[in-house]
Order: C-alpha cells, then structure tokens, then sequence
C-alpha cells in the first residue's frame, strides 16, 4: 500500500484515495459537485455536439437546432407534459443503476431488465379481463416489477456465487432479452390479432395508467399524454432513499459497497446483499419497462425500450448515485430527448446528437478534474475508483 | 563513497515529515536509523530513493549533489534499497525479479537472455551466502528466501549504499542473527548501510552509530557501546517510554475459547492450520507468538467465522462455533480486532458514527426491525469517542481522516466497549505511535481484570512477553510450545518460532 | 490434492472437491439432458462433408449414435468430477466436451441430411476473428491492468473509419486507418483511466456509448444520404496461400482466408512472443502484477500502461475493419452486436494468453458459425434462440471459469504515486 508520512498523535494522515465509492456514490455532496461541476459538464457537451453540427450541418444550423431543442422540451405545456413523459422511466431505470452503484455493482443491463418487465406487464395488461382497474393497474405495475426482478436475480447470483461480472452478464442478458421478446411477440396468445409482425395485443383500459394532465386545454391531438407513472416514479425515488438511507438493508448495501471484507467481519452476508441488490435493480427497471407498456404506448414491440436503459446509466453517474440526483438528471435527459425529437423534426440535425452529447455528459462528469482544467475551478474531493477487477 | 543528506526538509499538506535533516553514511559502516512510526523514516528514505522530492536541501554523494528523478537515477547512483513490504512481482520467479528493470537482452526485439542472468543470480548468491533457487516461482518461497531476493537484486544492480527498512519484522529470533551476519558481511565488503527499525534491542546490536528522528526531526545521536534501551526509548518517544506494561497475575476461571484438530486451508489450499488444539480461560491472556505467515491469520479468521475450517471444531462456552457466522459470534460476545485494520475492521469511506455501529447495526438500540436509529447511533458515537480519547474534530468525518493509531482505538472502542466474553485481538498495536500502543495495552489488561477471556496474536515478541499471562508458539500450522507468561524468554521463544521444538 | 489430518473429522468438503462436485453435478443433468432431447426419437444419419466437393470426403454416422455418445461424454465427465475430479485439465474437458455436443447437435439438426463441416469450420475461424481481435485487445490491456470494456466501441470505430477511408482512398488506407482510431479511442480511455483515475469500467462504457452514438449519428447524416462516395468499400478477398491451401479441410479453413485472418494468427504469434520473451514484455506484465515494484526498479508505470493500451486499441480497430472491409462490405449502425464483449469472455476464458484467446475465440466463433448454419438447416428450432447462442455460451463461460482464472494482480487499479 502507499505509504504517506504519519503523524504521531492525533493528527490526520495522508493516505491513498479515499476507497473507490467515493467518485460515483460520493457521501458528501458539496454545492461544487452537485451542481457547478454537472452545469459545467452539460454546458461543455452542448459546446462540443455544436461542433458536430458544424461539421455534418454546417455553421447556420446550430442555432435552429438547439433552439428546437430548448422549445421542444420546455416552451409550453405540451413540451413540458413532454419532458416529464419521458423522464419517467429515466427516473426509474436510474434508480435501479444508482441502486447498483452504491452496493459497488454495474447493472448495464437495465435494458434487458425494463423488456422483460415491459413484456410480462403487457401480457397481466391484457389478461385478466373484467379486472378492475383499481385493481388491474397495480396488478400489472406488479407484474413489470417481477419480471425486472428476475432478469436482475440472474445476475446478481451469478456474480454472487461464481463470481461472474455483472458487467458482461448483463449485457448478454440484454441481448437474450431483445431475442426473446421477438420470439414471445410472435406466440399466438400474445401476438395482437391479424398481425404478422412482432406486437403484442393492446392493453386493456383498465391496465392503462390514468392521464394525469387531460384536464389542461391544449390544441393538438388527444391531450397531454402525461400520466400516473410519474408520481409512482417520484415514490420510488423516495423509496430508494429511504432504503438506502434509513433502514438496516441500506447500510448493508451501501457496506458492501464500500468495503465487502469489512461488511463480512461485521456479520453482513455479502452474498445475500448482492443478490437483494440486483434484484431489486432489476425489478425498478421492470418497473420502467412496464411504464412504458401501460403508460404510454398500450403495448409491447421491439425496441420499445428506446435505449432508456443506456440513458440511465448517463443519469445515474450524473445525479452521484443519489435519489434526488436521479429524478433531476432524469428530468435533464428527459428535456434532451423531447427537445431531440422535435430537433429532428424541425431542422437538419439528427437525433443521434443527443447521443453524443450525452456520452460527452458522462465523460465530463466522470472525470471533473477534466471540467475543472477546462475552466479552472478549484479543486474538491471526488477521487476513487469502483472497479475490483473481474472477480470478487 | 560518503553519502550525506544536508538540511532536507520535506512537507505534506498539515504536517512536516522531515524537518532539516542532517544524515551521513560512509562505506563500511552502519547507520541506524531510530524512530517510532510516523516519525518521518520512510520519507526520508523515500526521498534518497528518488521516490519523493525534498522541498528544501540535497543530497550529495561524495561531496557533489545528486538529482534523482526516479528510482532509476537513485539506482544508478549507487543506492540500493530492501523495502519494508517487499517489492516482488508474486507470479515472476526469482531471476526475473532480480532482473527487472535491467535485463540483460541479445538482438533487435530485446529478447532477454534468461541465461546470463540465472548465471549471474548464482554467482551473486554464492559470494554473499545469499542461498537462493533462480527458477522458484517467488510466491512459492518462505519470506525470509524473498527477503533474501531483495538483497540479491540491491547487488545486482551493483549498490554502494543499501538501505534496510524495518527489515527483521518477518524473521525469528535466530533468521535475526543469521541476517545480521549478512549485514556484516555486507559492511566489510565495503558497503555503506543504513538500517532502519524501531527495536531498539536489535539496534543496539548492529548499529555503529544511531541516529534518532522524532516528528520529523534528527533528535540526537546515539552510540551503542553507551546508550540504553531506555535512553533510546526516550529519545524517541520525546518522555520517558514504560517499556513494561504494569499488570497483576491473572486469575483465570472457566474455559470460554476451546479449540480442537482445527484444520484450515489457505487460498493455495495447502494446511495453513494443521490439527491446532488449546483453549482460553476466561480472566487469563492467552498470547500466540510466531513469525508472520504460519497460520496464525487463518487460525483468527477460522475462529472469528470469516473463513471455514476444513476440519476441527471451535467452541464457545460449550456452544458450537465451527461454521459459524461473524453475526452469531458477535450474538455470543465475542470481539473481534482484526489483523488488518483498514480492510478488515473499518470502512473508510463511511464515517465514525457508522463505522461504530458496523457490526451492532442490527439489532436494538440502533435499529427496530429493518429502521436505522441513527440519533441513537450518534449518541453512542460521541460517547465512545470520549471514552477512548480518539482524537478527532467531528464524529460525521470519515474513518479515513483518522491516523492509524486513532483508527486502532476506534475499533478498540467499538469492541470493548460493549458486554465482551472473549476478546480476540490480532496484531492489535501494528504500525501505530507508542502513545496508542500503551493506551490499547492497558484496555486489553483491563478487560482481562473484567473477566473476559483474551486472545492476542502478535509477531512482536516484546508484546507477547509484555502482555501475555500464557504464551503459545505457532509454527508451520502447528503449536509447538506453551510457556506461563512468567518463564517465557526471547531466547526460547525463538527458538520455537523457528522450529526448534518440533 | 492435500492431505488432512488422520484423526480429523471433515466438517465441510475442501474447495476444490465442491467445485468438482458442482461441475459433476452439471455434467450429468447435461448427459441426461443430450439424450432425452437428441437421442432419443432420432432417426437417419447425418453426412458430414469434409471435403470441398460433395462424396469427397464425407462422414456419415447416426444422429443418434452421435448424440449418444455426446451424452455418454458427460456421463463420463460427470462420474470423473463427482468421484476423483477431473483437476487442472477441467476447462479443457469442458471444451472439448462441449465440442463433441456441438456434433451432437449439428446430426440432431441436420438427420437425414447433409452439412458442410467444412464450410462450418470456416465459417467458425470468419466469425471467431473479430472476437479474437476483441480478446487480444484486451490482453494487451489487462497485461498493465488496465480493464478495457471499450473493445466493442473501438471495434465499432475501426469498423466504421475502414468503410469511410475504404471508400474514400482505398482498402488499405481504410485498414490503417482504422487501427489509428482505434487507438485514439483508446488514448481517449488511457488519459480518463490513468490521468483522471476514472474508474476504468466507466471509462470503457463512456467509450462504448460515444462510438455507438458518434458513428450512428454519422452514418445517419452522412454515410446514408450519399453511400457511393462514403460507405462501398468492397470486401478484400481471401488470399490463398500457395502449396498450404491445397491441404484437404485444414487447407481452406486456415490457409486460403483473407488478411485479417493471417494478421490474426501474426498477431497471436507476436504477442505471445513479446509478452513472454522479451523486455518489453517482463516490464509490461510486472507493471500489471505488482506496479508499484516496478516503479521503484525505476520503470514508468504510467508510459508503459499509456502504449500498451494504445496498442491495444489499435488492434481493436484492426478488428473493426474486418466487419466492413473483411466481411459485409458496408457500414451499418451498431454492426458489432456485442462482438467487443465476447472478446472479453475469450480473454478470461483464455487465462489472459494470446493463444489462449485465440482458442476461446474460436469457441465462440464456432458457436456463432453454428447458429447461422442451423438457420439454414431450418431445424425447428425458432431463429430467435439460435441468435442467443453466442451470448448464452458467453455467460456460461463467464460463470464457470472466472473463479478458476487468475487476472494480473493489479487488474482495475489506477496506479497511485505520491
């Protein structure tokens, strides 16, 4: 190990990084890296996706496209109503990735996890006809989070039990997971009714989750499509945190985390909390999936999901792993993806960009000393690294 | 060659490591280089080494001063150094670390020419009696062959000036007096030596001439043939240092610790304990000496349940503990201060309130059910900070502002402080300033007066004779000797250390 | 095995026999597995064509007798493990038994008809080449203990820079120029990695998602309004050598393939070479074990990671171009599906040794090359699962050999100097 001077007596040593969490699961978060260093990172992202445009697009286009940017995620009730529908299931995923996160896991595979929950809350979405829909609805909110939940348990006791990093594990589980809901949506039972390409049935009324802003007078058609998930998604937001935060299973997550030798010495089971974690990961991302099924779309065909799993790892480094963290970012990627949609629509620019701009969020998030060079400011104490290899 | 180091000085953020300091070596001599951890030793030599740079002064060798940018430079001037942990690549065997960095090659590609240097690795070994085997993989080898490497490769690349840091902390008594004939030799050859330890007998021993450094600072030079332990003691230490902790004969009761055939395997799946029966008695401390690496880690880990024994029971008071959880032995009273503090006992990033309660967080006061007390939590915190004088400006900071001495009696606190049957403690005062070392010392008598049952593993001898009302050896897996605390002597004690009773 | 006290009672059984066990275990459901679905109620012979013409070299043998003996196979392994265990040579066992149930399921597949086995083997070494650019990428990496995920966005950068500069100027600027992406993209992970101390599964992933999004968003603007000019670089031919190629089978799967796949095998060889013989490579590796050892022999921990992993990089950009220039001919978003990724297990699987990546990577490139003949064959089996394979098979290895492979000590650490 370093070995920094000592000081004889009670004096603060110098001694090597403060343990790998702190960089993304950081414990205090002072106003620098909250809030200047990720305005900074956003900032500099926006400049550099500019000079992607001059490139593709030429000079003229960049004002016209970040300017449909900006209105297509904030101008107006629509855009807003907008912003919000989509970060609902960033919220969501996010969660699960900052849920990982702080228990020292990589769960790249949100993705997979929100299509199987999606699928299985689609098929509870149309089954059980005659159900109502007080009861219907948390039936298949439930069903979206146990089918997230067992692509996530997989995993977890992989890794947990063999070793296996979730990294690669859950990566390949998303691909399985999009290969099988190609091969599901193509089952008689589930496949909607005269179809030959993979969609599955709609979901039935009483499934659909409730509009919560249909009151509003808006022009255009059918009203805002904003809905109930949103306040489920706050919930959860609230629900991680007070898990991880006040009850006796956060502090173990969170140990483990941080140090799983010291967790083991003092009585936790590192076994058990990495396959709690994961699955419960996996079951927020379910969760997300099944949003998306019975929120806004009314059912399940491939590629629903729209990278939302990707994103979500972006947002979670972004919002330091923290709840509240989580639901801003995911506001933020929510206004980047409406606004990205009508910036497609609108001008030259692809909405591919936003891509690259979000990659550029997570570089300069994930490396501040990167932002702080760039525009001098002083330094604070992110440092520290997650990785423990490929092995536990 | 004369090697001086002038007025070097050199800073951290908050603390000055080394403060103008003067030091002299000349070939075919030995410095000692005196002082307790965190004095400034390692620094300094970081800095000979070419490691750190010094903020102000030089170093000069043969009256011109010498820049070092690296280890590279400091090489090539001559300077060789055995570190304290040793710089071995674990999978390489012993020719390739002796070549690294320096490898001889034939051709465009750098093909290295593994003969040339298994030969020269042989003759090295032969004209110092280093006795090594160039093709053993260094995992594989014993520490005191690997420490022998690490001379090898100070030779090799031709040194004048070879410093020691803390070198015999892994050597019996007798691996002591051999590797002092070493260092002899070494010095007629026409080596200069600096040789760094904070035992004071063994400085006595082998220094020409000691120099002390105390917070940074060269407090005073010693010479063997007049200063005493106790003069060494206080020079360090800066007061006069009891050098024997003041403790009643003991007066054991029942058993609570039974050990019997314990058998553990390590990592490589070799017997690290093999068949290890004793057992400890509550108001008594039982003291298992032996050199680092003979099972003594894996025998704490067996019984505290981080591991699992292959064979063999451990019981507690009459109940069964051989596959048992850490959480039931802490439900059974049982505290644990583990060898390796920062991995094992604390959670860096977690500050002291959490890390207090990290293996009591569980169950009532600290939380009903699956909530968290954290006001109780807190509460308890700031209470035992007092108690054991843990010198820190908040309990919200986190363990890794602490220094090593206050981290140890965190974890002191955290264990004792609750109702204890059995207290294990693993190499409790281990790199920490001597202040802690008394303060923990006392605890641990203490405790025993209380009527808790004790288990000390150390690889000081000095604390085992200090604290120990029954000394074990442990050797190669085994126990090989049991002494009352009152008979036992170094002498015979290392004897056992290295085998002899077998 | 070691040895326990006599008079000691066990109270667990040793690691290594629990392993075993488990492993025993698995094999028998295996066995009994391969035989209710292969063998049992298949009828006909399958002919394995060896040859280039059909009846030169065939094979023909009973689909069930093949998928019996597959099972008994695993029986075999099963009772070994479970009794005396199989020990150092189990992954290779379980490759071997894994290949002869490929067989199996290939004369299940294909009863009563016939199969190009050569074709297949080709096929595999096609398919294995860009995860085997993949592993060695990441060889080159782990060696100074720098975990690389970014291997697929490199893969998928070099892919796109050989369409572009293909088309452009021509197949050979595009292959260099795709390696020299490559190795930007992988400065790029160096300087966040060892400057920045960003954790490097981070990094990586930071890695993949930029390319992904850089090079969709590029082809979507750029490549698809005007393919002509920017995305037909053609395919390079396979090259076959002379007096080599003629070799029945072996000739045409090794020796008449185009030049990815002898930079394949030159690169295997070189590395293999270095890493182990030369100074380059001891300094390399012992920056990967112990660091901070070699920076006090006074070698530049930081230099050596920054080349090595820029060296690496360039190999994964070498890789890339195989999928534009070596195999489609054109570039299309995400074209590498997790090709990056698999590379990875191969590397694990192959203990972190060029060869041994090499003959993971075949392993995956067989199962690949498996699943596309299977389509063909029209099985039964629905295309969906055929397409898992590779990812099933990844997990599956990932899961049983990562406890038993030991990475270079230092794998994931940022090196810190005071």
């Amino acid at each position: 190990m370093t070995e920094g001077p000592e000081l004889v007596g009670g004096e603060p040593e110098i001694r090597e990084q403060p343990p790998w969490l702190e960089r993304v699961a950081p414990r205090d978060v002072d106003w620098r890296s909250l809030a200047l260093i990720p305005s900074l990172a956003v900032l500099s992202a926006l400049v550099v996706g500019a000079i992607f445009i001059v490139f593709t697009e030429g000079f003229d286009a960049i004002l016209p496209a970040y300017r449909a940017l900006f209105t297509g995620a904030f101008v107006g009730w629509s855009s807003i109503s907008e912003t919000l529908l989509v970060a609902t299931p960033l919220i969501l995923a996010g969660l699960a990735v900052a849920l990982g996160f702080r228990a020292g896991l990589f769960n790249i595979g949100a993705e997979g996890q929100m299509t199987i929950g999606g699928l299985v809350a689609v098929i509870a979405g149309f089954s059980f006809e005659g159900l109502p829909a007080i009861l219907h609805i948390p039936v298949a909110l439930l069903a979206g989070f146990l089918g997230g939940a067992l692509w996530g348990f997989i995993p977890g006791l992989l890794r947990a039990k063999t070793g296996a990093h979730e990294v690669i594990t859950t990566i390949m589980l998303n691909f399985i997971a999009f290969r099988t809901l190609d091969y599901v949506l193509k089952l008689p039972g589930i496949q909607a009714e005269g179809r030959f390409d993979p969609i599955s049935q709609p979901v039935l009324p009483t499934a659909r989750l409730p509009r919560i802003l249909g009151w509003l007078p808006v022009d255009g058609a059918g009203g805002l499509r904003l809905h109930v998930g949103l306040l489920v998604a706050l919930a959860m937001a609230w629900a991680v945190h007070w898990l991880l935060f006040k009850t006796t299973w956060g502090f173990e997550f969170r140990a483990v985390g941080a140090n799983p030798h010291a967790a083991k010495y003092g009585g936790m089971s590192v076994v058990v909390a990495i396959v709690l974690v994961m699955t419960l990961s996996g079951a927020l991302a379910g969760m997300a999936g099944g949003n998306e099924t019975l929120g806004v779309l009314g059912r399940a065909s491939p590629g629903f999901t729209a990278a939302i799993g990707f994103d979500a790892i972006a947002l979670a480094l972004l919002g330091r792993s923290h709840p509240g963290g989580v639901v801003l970012s995911a506001i933020l990627f929510g206004a980047l993806r409406a606004g990205g949609r009508t910036m497609q629509v609108q001008s030259e620019v692809g909405i591919d960009l936003i891509v690259i701009i979000q990659a550029l969020i997570i570089i300069f998030i994930a490396a501040p000393e990167l932002v702080r060079a760039i525009y001098r400011v002083r330094g604070g104490k992110e440092t520290g690294q997650l990785t423990r290899g490929w092995s536990t | 060659m004369r090697l001086e180091l002038k007025n070097v000085t050199k800073r951290f953020p908050g603390v000055v490591a080394n403060d103008s300091v003067d030091l002299t070596v000349s070939s075919g001599e030995i410095v000692g280089l005196l002082g307790e951890n965190g004095a400034g030793k390692t620094t300094l030599m970081n800095i000979l080494y070419g490691l750190y740079e010094a903020d102000e002064g030089e170093v000069l060798i043969d009256g011109k001063q010498a820049k070092f940018a690296g280890p590279g430079d400091a090489i090539a001037a001559g300077i060789g150094m055995v570190h304290q942990h040793f710089m071995l690549v674990p999978v390489f065997d012993v020719t390739e670390n002796v070549v690294l960095g320096v490898e001889p090659t034939r051709g465009p590609f750098g093909h290295i020419d593994i003969d040339e240097a298994r030969d020269e690795v042989r003759e090295i070994s032969s004209k110092y009696r280093l006795a090594v085997d160039p093709d053993a993989i260094v995992e594989d080898l014993p520490v005191g062959v690997q420490q022998r490497i690490e001379i090898i490769k100070v030779l090799f690349r031709e040194a004048e000036i070879i410093v020691f840091d803390e070198p015999t902390s892994v050597l019996t008594p007798q691996e002591v007096e051999d590797f002092f004939g070493i260092v002899r030799g070494l010095k007629e050859a026409g080596k200069g030596i600096i040789f760094i330890t904070h035992k004071l007998g063994e400085m006595l021993e082998i220094a020409d001439r000691i120099a002390v450094l105390r917070r940074g600072k060269i407090v005073g030079e010693a010479k063997p043939g007049t200063a005493t332990k106790e003069d060494l003691a206080e020079m360090m230490v800066g007061r006069p240092v009891d050098l024997v902790v003041d403790k009643a004969p003991a007066q054991p009761k029942e058993v609570v610790l039974s050990v019997k055939d314990l058998v553990v395997q390590d990592e490589r799946l070799h017997n690290a304990v093999n068949d290890v029966s004793f057992e400890v008695r509550s108001g008594e401390i039982v003291g298992i000496a032996g050199v680092q690496g003979n099972g003594q880690t894996e025998l704490v880990e067996a019984i505290t349940g981080l591991i699992l024994p292959l064979a063999g029971s451990v019981t507690i008071g009459g109940e069964d503990i051989t596959l048992a959880s850490p959480r039931r032995l802490h439900q059974l009273e049982v505290a644990h201060v583990p060898e390796d503090r920062q991995r094992d006992g604390l959670v860096l990033s977690f500050d002291l309130v959490e890390n207090l309660v990290l293996d009591s967080y569980y169950a009532k006061p600290y939380s009903r059910g699956i909530v968290m007390d954290w006001g109780e939590a807190r509460r308890h915190a700031d209470e035992l900070i007092q108690q054991y004088d843990i010198r820190t400006p908040s309990a919200q900071l986190t363990a890794s502002s602490l220094s090593g001495g206050n981290q140890q009696k965190l974890i002191v606190a955290r264990e004792f402080a609750r109702d204890t049957k059995l207290i294990i403690a693993s190499q409790p005062t281990r790199g920490i300033d001597v202040g802690s070392i008394e303060y923990i010392h006392q605890r641990i008598v203490e405790e025993r007066d209380d009527g808790a049952a004790v288990l000390i593993v150390s690889s000081e001898l000095d604390e085992i004779l200090a604290l120990a009302d029954r000394v074990l050896v442990m050797y190669r897996g085994k126990i090989v000797a049991e002494v009352p605390g009152s008979e036992a002597t170094a002498a015979d004690l290392g004897l056992f250390m290295a085998g002899a009773g077998v | 095995m070691t040895a326990v006290a006599d008079a000691a009672t066990l109270v667990r059984a040793p690691a290594e026999v629990r392993s075993a066990r488990i492993r025993g275990f698995i094999y028998l459901i295996l066995a009994v597995g391969t035989y209710g679905l292969l063998a049992s109620g298949t009828e006909g012979d399958v002919i394995f064509r060896l040859g280039e013409v059909a009846g030169d070299l065939d094979w023909t043998v009973s689909s069930k007798g093949l998928a019996t003996f597959s099972a008994a196979v695993f029986g075999f392994l099963g009772g070994w493990e479970l009794t005396r265990g199989v020990g150092r040579w189990s992954n290779v066992a379980l490759a071997i038994a894994l290949g002869i149930f490929a067989f199996a399921f290939l004369g299940f597949a294909a009863a009563g008809k016939s199969l190009s086995l050569v074709g297949m083997l080709d096929g595999s070494v096609k398919a294995a080449t860009p995860i085997a650019f993949g592993a060695l990428s990441g060889v080159m990496c782990e060696r100074v203990a720098v975990i690389n995920i970014g291997i697929e966005g490199m893969l998928l950068t070099g892919a796109f820079m050989g369409a572009v500069l293909g088309t452009i100027v021509g197949p050979v600027v595009g292959v260099v120029g795709a390696a020299v992406a490559g190795g930007v993209m992988a400065a790029g992970l160096a300087v966040l990695a060892i400057k920045y101390r960003v954790d490097q599964i981070i990094a990586g992933v930071v890695i993949n998602i930029f390319a992904l999004g850089l090079t969709s968003f590029l082809s979507a603007q750029i490549l698809v309004e005007d393919s002509a000019t920017y995305n037909s670089p053609g395919v390079l031919r396979p090259i076959p050598l002379p007096l080599l190629s003629d070799i029945p089978v072996l000739g045409r799967v090794f020796f008449e393939q185009n030049i990815f796949v002898y930079a394949m095998f030159v690169i295997v060889a070189v590395l293999s070479y270095g890493l182990f013989k030369t100074r380059w490579g001891l300094r390399a590796r012992a920056v990967g074990e112990h660091p901070k050892a070699a920076d006090t022999l006074g070698i530049n921990v930081f230099r050596t990671r920054y080349v090595n992993v820029i060296l690496g990089g360039m190999i994964a950009g070498l890789g890339g171009a195989y999928f534009t220039l070596g195999s489609v001919g054109a570039f299309n978003e995400n074209m590498t599906s997790g090709r990056g990724y698999i590379g990875l297990a191969a590397m694990i699987f192959g203990r972190w040794h060029p060869i041994g990546a090499l003959a993971a990577a075949l392993v995956f490139g067989f199962a690949d090359s498996l699943q596309v003949k299977l389509g063909i064959l029209d099985s039964g089996i629905p295309s969906e699962f055929l397409l898992m394979a590779p990812y099933l098979v990844t997990i599956v290895v990932v899961a049983g050999v990562v406890g038993a492979a030991r990475p270079p000590a230092a794998d994931g650490q940022p090196y810190v100097k005071e």
